[in-house]
């Protein structure tokens, strides 16, 4: 895995998946005992191939290349249920933000096309105009998927509802909030701490 | 009581009502909102998703403006927001090298001391109040109360009800004069941001939660987030299968507003897709009698037989 090296303590040298992730979050995968109560409430577990428990098995085996090239964490709707629900302070919806993170400098290539563009074009459009402006997300998510008539016959109903603004927000701070994005970065900072 | 407020990008834009509908509802209770000055995105999910120091830093920006205004506590409706500024506060309270960087970043003055608030806390606070100025009690109406993610977790973070059984908007709820009922899915997540980039799971898992709430006799869902909202209101329309009912779904603070006696426009109850006329018509009648519920109905269908 192409991620930035910290601290070795790895047997021969190489840092292993489960440090890295104790490095950016400090939290240690080996106390998950695969009780599988994340998995059990995990509202995405009928789609997923890897479930939060099969995630954390391999973070603990070590098989990034497993995790990394599979669109299970990408489809982890953090809603924390596993995390609540952990028996033993693991933390699996932390651990998948970060594998997420990681994922996105390793991996970019295997991230479900539609969620990729979905992230990209949220966090363009708060770059943009400092607030989030759902027309304005909605047609750069179109242009990065190709997928220009989803919801399509949805405009008039929400115009009519006035729930769509066509001007997009503007605050005083925009500069500040660039300043910010610039500040922190692509993931790998984090791990450079 | 005076609140900082933070409405966040979605009650400007598809979540409106639930904004309007918190300003109109906590003006009534006597809360009140000071907006925070500039206030910015949150970052949401797709930066928690990618970057974890902008995850905090975004939400850091509008908790250092709500301090420079003087603030000691924010009320964010959605919930998403909640979750994101209030993980901020915890996260930047817990590591003090995260603090460092966020302050690094920020580049201003910020000493981490807002307290971060949800509706359902606010309005649970206010119960005394509500009850005291309820005009047009919601009587013999069923409410399914949906907490769905990030109103109660994690734990830690949200830290105002029990995160597998809380009682917090059924209190509300009861103290309008409708009536919670029993389900099983109020604490199941709707799929949240991946309704623009995977809408079939969004629709799976909305029509799971309709289906509970009607099986269970609800009139309406009450939520008390604008992602909840628009994945169950919005969407519903995909999730309903001909000869089924829809489904009313309400923002908890356009309940308390109905039972306040506000104007339903002003609570921006038109702005639904699911029609909510039926749950305005209820509101609207006259207090039922003391005698009970069932009387009348009783006489109805002697009528018809």
């Amino acid at each position: 895995m192409a991620t930035p090296q910290p601290e070795s303590h790895g047997e021969h040298g190489r840092t292993t998946l489960a440090e890295t992730l104790h490095h950016l979050t400090g939290l240690v995968a080996a106390r998950c005992y695969q009780c599988g109560k994340c998995s059990a409430g995990c509202p995405m577990a009928a789609e997923t191939t890897l479930r939060p428990h099969d995630v954390m098995r391999l973070v603990n085996l070590d098989r990034a290349d497993r995790l990394m090239a599979d669109p299970s964490i990408w489809l982890c709707l953090t809603c924390e249920t596993c995390t609540t629900r952990c028996p033993n302070g693991c933390d699996p919806a932390r651990v998948m933000d970060a594998l997420r993170e990681l994922a996105m400098e390793s991996a970019p290539e295997h991230i479900p096309r539609p969620v990729k563009a979905f992230h990209a074009a949220f966090l363009e459009q708060i770059q943009a105009s400092g607030r989030m402006f759902e027309l304005g997300l909605v047609l750069r998510y179109k242009l990065k998927t190709g997928a220009l008539m989803q919801d399509a016959a949805s405009t008039p109903a929400l115009l009519a509802r006035g729930k769509l603004k066509v001007m997009p927000p503007r605050i005083d701070g925009v500069a500040d909030v660039r300043r910010i994005f610039a500040a922190c970065g692509p993931a790998k900072q984090e791990v450079e701490r | 009581m005076k609140l900082g407020y933070y409405p966040g990008c979605s009650l400007h834009a598809t979540g409106r009502e639930y904004g309007e509908s918190t300003v109109a509802t906590l003006r009534a209770l006597e809360v009140e909102l000071r907006e925070i000055d500039d206030w910015s995105c949150c970052g949401a999910t797709s930066a928690h998703a990618t970057n974890h120091l902008l995850s905090v830093a975004l939400p850091a920006r509008n908790l250092a403006l709500a301090e420079a205004q003087g603030l000691d506590e924010v009320l964010a409706p959605c919930a998403a927001c909640f979750s994101r500024l209030a993980t901020a506060r915890h996260e930047i309270a817990a590591d003090a090298a995260l603090a460092q960087r966020v302050a690094s970043v920020l580049d201003r003055p910020f000493t981490n001391h807002v307290a971060v608030r949800n509706v359902v806390d606010v309005l649970r606070a206010s119960i005394p109040a509500l009850k005291a100025k309820v005009m047009k009690p919601l009587a013999g109406m069923k409410v399914a109360c949906y907490y769905g993610c990030l109103l109660l977790r994690p734990t830690e973070i949200a830290g105002f009800d029990d995160p597998e059984a809380p009682t917090s908007m059924e209190d509300v709820v009861r103290a309008t004069g409708a009536t919670p009922v029993g389900w099983n899915m109020r604490l199941e997540c709707c799929g949240a941001a991946l309704s623009l980039a995977r809408t079939s799971s969004v629709v799976r898992l909305g029509r799971a939660i309709v289906e509970d709430a009607r099986r269970a006799g609800a009139d309406a869902i009450a939520v008390a987030c604008p992602m909840c909202h628009s994945n169950l209101d919005f969407r519903q329309s995909a999730m309903t299968r001909r000869g089924e009912a829809e489904m009313p779904v309400v923002y908890l603070t356009e309940l308390v507003g109905l039972a306040l006696g506000i104007d339903p426009a002003e609570l921006g109850l038109g702005r639904h897709f699911v029609s909510t006329s039926s749950l305005v018509a209820r509101a609207a009648a006259p207090p039922p009698a003391p005698a009970p519920a069932k009387v009348p109905q009783q006489g109805a269908a002697k009528g018809v037989a």
